[in-house]
């Protein structure tokens, strides 16, 4: 990774839910701040910047929120930034925190992302109709559906596979206190009986809209090196993008997404992740998404994604576990989403996961977010022990 | 830190945009930058980009500027929801953990869609202020009438700058007001949002911008004379303006003082500043003293592409720069109502 | 090039944006409908109106409840003004021309926002004092203030008129803030190309400069480059379903207000790109990938999306995967 070591010194997030209306989006804010300051034994004078992201304004109302919210996150007198990449956003937000301290500029950011639905709608904000814009007729569901029909055809997958994610993040969010659903009973008969929304994809393999905020306090080498607690080193992280259309576009398996995987593995050193990695945080939104993106992302050859999820091997006691947290399936503060993400995957290299804690072996974890058309990808690789030199 | 470089700048703004999309308008500057860099499209390691959804009136305005950059093969790139200065500042720090060697920076808005001052309602506190739907310019006035009791400057000192502001834009093809205006005839004019008069206020523009970054031998094997990156700095104010000493800038005073502004003579300042009385108080932060060209390409005053007009500013310091006609500048780029964030950049030719 | 479309466009959450408010700004909103300004003492001394969660400064936390809290003025004093010529109705707190000021009420140090209602610019100053005039109607919002107005020496605040409470009506824990702002969206060059093309019952295509690809309703570019795509060509009607899904959320589109239907992605003959169509004129579950199509053009063109109502299957034989395998 270019540029000075990062270490994740305190993570913090909210108790997801349908609707949050004890607090103010300040509140909300603050909730995962303090949390993440505490976790890092900081406090908001100690912090030097603050980086928010969080997907689009009209969501809640307000244009601009850094600057709304600059005092509520201790951001007076100091640097603060708002990032927007769409979906990715959380995750785009975590890196440029990251890099304001690889770069040596600073040695203690606190980094913010949060989304509150509950304040208008989300199908309503993703698709304000435009005057010239081509209609939209079928949502957001619509847009993600039929690439993974495609992807389906492609991979000659069984229909059932989507409704094992399903049913795999719901049950491993059952361990995690602050996720959004909480579904004991959930099986493949409960998912494979829900709504068909938008065929192939039924209500239960859909994401709920939640209000969530995530922060993590972010710190240079000498100053992770004097806190008392886990650190989750930074071992690579990476950004690309691609247009959202284009000729012979590969929807399915974007570029973007493969050469952004492949820049942070180089850069952790990781070679086959599916051995390297002890587990993925990984942004899946459909449940089929799981498969589309363990080819994209390299866990296994392209075409056998759907095997591996088939196996059990993402699952919570598989070989690598993907979205042990419950994932995006189980929580989707849609700006935070990404940040959890990779808040989560800190976490289970610091050892903080709590009863969703999986086993480290090689003490390497990915955190993953994508947005807007399959075009935008962040990610970065963490780890409980230092980088080598 | 890294020696980082604005290589290349190209702009465009007029009062109303009548045919062309967003998308449209970045094609033709994104161009021109690129070319004027030297520096291949495909080679370029980094792109980030400052766009606002309501000025457009919808989501992910930045989505589909993406089509104006040619992201293929795929890029590295990010988007603040800020102006373009804050997307150069993020790509400043890209350059300098050593990842890449170049950026391209660009900034649009089109804020003759809707209307700005009313738009701009919504970055206010909402459940104190924006229910109450106070306009920026309404903002802006509570501000500069403040910043006049304290001082006891008057509505013949803004009217100065405003008529400064439009000589220098004659020679700005950029520009969207100009003039070779005096005083008295500005202050003919009736006041409009008291002590402002519409002279006052940064007319509504559409535009784009665009900035290519370099660092060290590549910026200086593409530039004969590289506008060097000395120091970028910025601070943010607590929001309300009801807890604020609005008489000054303590934020643009923080930035300057870490940039170091005040450790050398300043040729040039380009100021963000939307409304007359901001130029003398931001002037005032940066402790500019009368040997600085304030704003000689006319400023926001002259021409106000919102999103890019902070980005413009350092752009322009640096053309100046690179053209052989100043050695040190400050550039300036200013968010939120009644200045609540500052960003100062101080950049040097070298001989 | 001749003049591009432009539209009105209104943006707007029906029935506005439903904010929570928290125990701090809940506390203040309940003191305006009770006719009361309360603020709260800070950990430095100083008061802050209205009241926040947190220290403006130092972000510390504000506690909901506790002796730190204060109950300010009425009367204030006006910091600073503008006046407003032009009030916005429905959205300005007065539909008549007002000042609005920074007004520190008595026991504060900090001022809050609101509106003057003093009838012309003449009438107001730095340091007036001022005093609320309360709304019988009380909701718990800023607005509970109609606005401020001029205080004469000696003069005492009028109290807000007595208002019933609500039965079980409890602290306020929301608002609701409608936001409607008005546009008037250019379609762009390219995108009125397209559109003009639609009225005459075409499809305006677009090459991209450095290949051959042919971009169906492009936006001006060739994505993968960013080059203006200028030249024009016509792409035909018919194409081939790559890839689609059933819907059956109803509500979703005015255009297609049965549910269940099919949303495809559409490879035109001639195009490289793919785009969204609504398939009709075969059993929703007849639609297949590779299906052939042609596009339902309606009665009547017009330049806009409109003219191309759905695809309907050709009964050409499907296209072989190979064909379409590339455009997923």
């Amino acid at each position: 990774m270019a540029g000075k070591l990062v270490g994740v010194v305190g993570v913090g997030q909210t108790k997801h839910r349908a609707a949050n209306k004890e607090v103010s989006i300040a509140g909300l804010v603050r909730t995962a701040a303090k949390e993440a300051l505490d976790d890092a034994g900081m406090t908001w004078a100690d912090i030097d910047a603050v980086v928010i992201g969080k997907a689009p304004d009209m969501f809640e109302g307000v244009a601009m929120p850094e600057l709304y919210l600059a005092d509520a996150l201790g951001a007076a007198g100091k640097p603060m930034m708002r990032v927007h990449t769409a979906g990715s956003v959380g995750g785009s937000t975590s890196i440029v925190a990251a890099k304001l301290v690889a770069a040596g500029v600073h040695e203690r950011v606190l980094t913010v992302a949060f989304e509150k639905q509950s304040e208008s709608n989300a199908t309503w904000g993703l698709s304000v109709p435009m005057p010239f814009a081509p209609p939209l007729v079928a949502g957001a569901g619509g847009y993600f559906a039929p690439l993974i029909r495609a992807y389906i055809a492609r991979a000659k997958a069984p229909r059932h596979v989507g409704h094992l994610v399903a049913v795999k993040d719901r049950l491993a969010a059952l361990r995690n206190p602050k996720a959004h659903l909480h579904m004991p009973d959930i099986d493949l008969k409960t998912v494979e009986e829900s709504l068909l929304l938008w065929d192939p994809l039924r209500y239960l393999d859909t994401c709920p809209s939640s209000d969530g905020a995530m922060a993590m306090v972010l710190a240079s080498e000498r100053v992770a090196d004097e806190l008392p607690g886990p650190v989750a080193w930074v071992h690579g992280m990476a950004m690309r993008s691609e247009p959202t259309m284009f000729a012979r576009r590969d929807q399915v398996n974007p570029q973007a997404g493969r050469d952004c995987a492949k820049d942070v593995y180089a850069q952790a050193g990781i070679r086959d992740p599916r051995a390297d990695l002890d587990c993925a945080e990984v942004y899946v939104p459909f449940s089929w998404y799981e498969p589309m993106w363990l080819e994209n992302l390299g866990f296994c050859a392209e075409g056998d994604g759907w095997k591996l999820t088939e196996s059990g091997a993402t699952a919570p006691d598989g070989d690598i576990p993907w979205n042990p947290s419950g994932g995006v399936l189980s929580s989707n503060p849609i700006g935070a989403s990404g940040m959890v993400r990779f808040g989560e995957a800190a976490q289970q290299v610091r050892e903080r996961a709590g009863d969703y804690q999986v086993p480290l072996r090689t003490g390497k974890a990915l955190g993953h977010a994508y947005g807007g058309g399959s075009q935008f990808f962040s990610m970065w690789v963490v780890g409980r022990d230092k980088p080598a030199a | 830190m890294r020696d980082v470089a604005v290589v290349s700048f190209a702009y465009q703004a007029v009062a109303k945009e009548p045919t062309r999309s967003e998308v449209e308008m970045i094609v033709p500057v994104v161009r021109e930058a690129v070319a004027a860099s030297g520096i291949d499209r495909t080679e370029i390691g980094f792109t980030c980009s400052g766009s606002l959804d309501y000025l457009q009136g919808g989501p992910f305005a930045f989505v589909s500027g993406l089509d104006a950059v040619g992201a293929w093969p795929p890029i590295r790139e990010s988007h603040v929801e800020m102006d373009a200065a804050w997307a150069l500042y993020e790509a400043w720090v890209a350059l300098q953990t050593g990842e890449v060697d170049s950026a391209l920076v660009y900034g649009f808005g089109k804020s003759s869609t809707g209307d700005l001052h009313e738009i701009m309602s919504l970055q206010t506190d909402p459940y104190y202020l924006a229910p109450l739907w106070p306009s920026m310019v309404d903002l802006a006035a509570l501000q500069a009438r403040a910043y006049l009791d304290a001082t006891g400057r008057d509505e013949k000192d803004l009217a100065e700058v405003a008529a400064r502001s439009q000589r220098n834009a004659l020679a700005n093809p950029a520009a969207v007001r100009r003039g070779d205006v005096d005083v008295d005839a500005l202050l003919a004019a009736p006041v409009t949002h008291d002590p402002l008069r519409d002279h006052d206020i940064a007319p509504i523009t559409d535009g784009a911008a665009a900035v290519v970054l370099a660092a060290g031998d590549l910026a200086r094997s593409v530039c004969a004379r590289p506008a060097w990156i000395r120091a970028i700095e910025h601070r943010i104010e607590p929001h309300s303006p009801g807890v604020r000493d609005l008489t000054r800038s303590e934020s643009t005073r923080l930035a300057a003082q870490a940039a170091g502004v005040g450790d050398g003579p300043v040729d040039v300042a380009e100021l963000h500043a939307q409304f007359s009385h901001e130029e003398l108080l931001l002037a005032e932060a940066l402790g500019l003293g009368g040997a600085t060209a304030v704003n000689p390409s006319g400023g926001p005053l002259a021409a106000n592409p919102v999103m890019s007009t902070g980005l413009v500013r350092i752009g322009e310091v640096a053309r100046r720069i690179t053209a052989g006609e100043a050695t040190r500048g400050v550039a300036h780029a200013s968010s939120g109502p009644c200045l609540q964030q500052n960003l100062v950049c101080v950049l040097e030719g070298q001989d | 090039m001749a003049e591009t479309f432009t539209a009105h466009h209104v943006l707007e959450y029906p029935g506005g944006y439903t904010r929570s408010v928290g125990p701090v700004i809940g506390r203040f909103l309940t003191a305006l409908r009770d006719g009361r300004i309360e603020g709260v003492r800070l950990a430095d001394g100083r008061v802050l109106v209205p009241p926040t969660e947190y220290d403006p400064v130092t972000s510390q936390d504000v506690a909901p409840e506790g002796d730190h809290w204060v109950t300010l003025g009425p009367a204030g004093r006006v910091e600073t003004w503008t006046w407003v010529r032009e009030p916005r109705p429905g959205k300005h707190p007065l539909d008549r021309p007002f000042a609005f000021a920074l007004i520190r009420p008595d026991g504060a140090d900090t001022a809050m926002l609101h509106a003057v209602d003093c009838g012309s610019p003449d009438a107001i100053t730095v340091g007036m004092r001022v005093a609320p005039r309360w709304r019988a109607e009380r909701r718990g919002h800023v607005t509970d203030i109609e606005a401020w107005v001029p205080l004469a020496d000696g003069e005492e605040p009028q109290p807000a008129p007595l208002r019933v409470p609500a039965e079980d009506e409890g602290p306020v824990t929301g608002i609701v803030s409608p936001v409607r702002l008005e546009y008037d969206v250019t379609a762009g060059e390219a995108t009125t190309r397209y559109l003009r093309g639609l009225a005459e019952g075409r499809i305006v295509g677009a090459r991209a400069p450095s290949s051959d690809d042919v971009y169906a309703a492009s936006r001006g570019t060739d994505p993968r480059t960013g080059e203006p795509t200028t030249v024009e060509v016509e792409v035909r009607d018919t194409g081939v379903v790559t890839t689609f899904c059933v819907v059956n959320i109803p509500g979703l589109s005015e255009l297609a207000p049965e549910i269940p239907y099919v949303s495809a992605q559409i490879l035109l003959d001639g195009a490289d790109n793919t785009f969204f169509g609504l398939i009709r004129g075969i059993p929703v579950d007849e639609v297949r990938m590779g299906l052939r199509v042609r596009a339902k053009w309606a009665d009547e063109l017009k330049p806009d999306h409109t003219s191309i109502e759905w695809w309907e299957p050709t009964g050409e034989p499907d296209a072989p995967y190979e064909h379409y395998k590339d455009y997923l």
